[in-house]
């Protein structure tokens, strides 16, 4: 395309049958301690 | 739902509910902040500032993304899926501190309370609960945490110990990490923590002067100088991996990009500064109208990011760290910080609490390492307060990103799990607004 791009192609809502094994970190646990984002986790599955 | 936003020139749509994220030029910028795609008439009031093919082209364009489920994608509804099962813990095993850091919220390490280490009996306590409540997960991750955990290392190494006499039985992984303050790292603990903690947390707030004022020994003396070098040896013992120089930054250093540079010039590389949680009482306290200068300081800090990026001397921002592909599912973002769920905090005295920010509020305490934790509504309640229910959260465009905000932070401001801290999201919001551009320098 010629005006726009994108930045990821994975839908969120896409193959979500197998998701959500609750391996991940615990958000708050990884560094931040007063906040939470989810978005810079890793997916362990 | 699209958020549109540029930044640092360049300009971004991000539609919520795919999560694709695009960036666009400035006439597909237009179309959709004129509402020009869903109501083509006003199309015409951009054929006077663009080339009309070039218009038409860049509609066709979004046309296919809309086909495509890429651009104004239709809301799926989730249920949470992920249980609410232990796998997380915080154990204080210091309620005492070798710093009086002004905005502690543990109360100068105490946590209000008496000064108390952990016994080792108490933390093996802990750790088996955690074991036997830890159903279905493998991982299991446990900070040890205080006041400051070095002031009780001797139950740090046993417990380290322990836990792994006990996980293969269990069928367990103990990813053990340290949050310390540094003041008493020696050769001998640098050693043990860099073979046996996954991770460690070392907190600095960055230039000296904004260090020392904050975070000054017992005796009121400035504890710049003394860390850096025991960081640097962390480090560099460590390979440069696996840790955080993590830093506070409030309303004294409202300029914190500088404290980030400073903590760079000082060769680390994984950095985390978070803004202060405190009560807007305490002048060093972020409010409400500071929320414009903070942002403007993300955008300064976001451009150094990129600046040092391309000059091949790049580091990591906690917060402007973003994996649009590859990063949590949606079930996990749906489910937020887990605090009361997955996640607890257990103090000297074996109390357990949702999370560490709830330490010494005593109406929050929700069992005991001896009896465990009792059903009870405060952990009900935090879990069903997710970007689901919570109406704030449920019209966010960042609600996949964020995952809902801090329940402490919450409860603290607004007296519910049910409504997030304001000034925490919308700083929020910048960061990962950031975040996203700096994934277009990728």
């Amino acid at each position: 395309m010629k005006h726009i791009k994108q930045l990821n192609n994975k839908n969120l809502m896409d193959n979500i049958k197998n998701k959500g094994c609750g391996e991940c970190q615990t958000s708050c646990q990884s560094a931040c301690k007063t906040s939470c984002t989810v978005g810079n986790q890793k997916c362990e599955n | 739902m699209i958020h549109q936003f540029k930044l640092l020139d360049k300009n971004y749509l991000v539609d919520v509910n795919s999560g694709i994220v695009h960036e666009v030029d400035d006439i597909a910028y237009s179309i959709i902040e004129l509402n020009a795609y869903k109501d083509r008439k006003k199309l015409k009031e951009l054929y006077n500032k663009f080339d009309k093919d070039e218009v038409d082209e860049c509609v066709l364009e979004l046309e296919k993304l809309e086909k495509n489920n890429m651009l104004y994608s239709k809301y799926k509804e989730v249920v949470p899926k992920i249980k609410p099962t232990l796998k997380s813990m915080c154990l204080n095993v210091a309620h005492d501190c070798n710093l009086i850091c002004e905005y502690c919220f543990a109360s100068k390490g105490d946590f209000g309370g008496n000064t108390e280490l952990m016994s080792l009996e108490t933390g093996k306590k802990a750790l088996d609960y955690l074991v036997r409540n830890s159903h279905g997960r493998k991982n299991l991750e446990v900070d040890f945490f205080g006041g400051e955990p070095l002031m009780n290392f001797q139950v740090v190494k046993e417990l380290v110990d322990y836990g792994r006499s006990i996980e293969k039985k269990h069928n367990k992984n103990f990813r053990f990490t340290i949050t310390t303050n540094g003041m008493l790292l020696n050769e001998e603990n640098i050693k043990y923590i860099n073979e046996n903690m996954q991770n460690v947390v070392l907190s600095l707030d960055g230039r000296k002067k904004i260090n020392d004022k904050m975070r000054p020994d017992k005796s009121g003396k400035g504890t710049y100088d003394r860390l850096i070098p025991k960081f640097k040896r962390i480090v560099e013992y460590r390979k440069h991996e696996n840790y955080f120089i993590r830093g506070t930054f409030t309303r004294e250093n409202l300029d914190f990009s500088e404290d980030v540079k400073n903590i760079k010039n000082l060769g680390f590389d994984i950095i985390s500064l978070e803004p202060v949680v405190t009560d807007e009482k305490n002048s060093y306290s972020i409010n409400k109208e500071d929320i414009d200068k903070v942002k403007n300081e993300y955008e300064k800090l976001c451009s150094y990011y990129i600046e040092k990026k391309k000059e091949n001397d790049g580091f990591s921002f906690f917060h402007f760290e973003i994996d649009l592909d590859g990063g949590p599912c949606i079930y996990k973002k749906i489910s937020g910080c887990g605090a009361g769920n997955e996640y607890v905090a257990v103090t000297p005295s074996g109390d357990i609490y949702p999370c560490h920010q709830f330490v010494g509020k005593e109406e929050f305490i929700i069992g005991n390492v001896d009896e465990g934790v009792k059903e009870n509504s405060i952990s009900n309640e935090m879990y069903n307060a997710n970007i689901t229910s919570k109406e704030k959260c449920k019209n966010c465009w960042a609600k996949y990103f964020c995952g809902g905000g801090c329940h402490a932070n919450a409860y603290n401001f607004n007296g519910t799990f049910l409504e997030p801290y304001e000034v925490g999201c919308e700083l929020e919001k910048k960061r990962i607004e950031c975040a996203i551009r700096i994934k277009s320098e990728d």
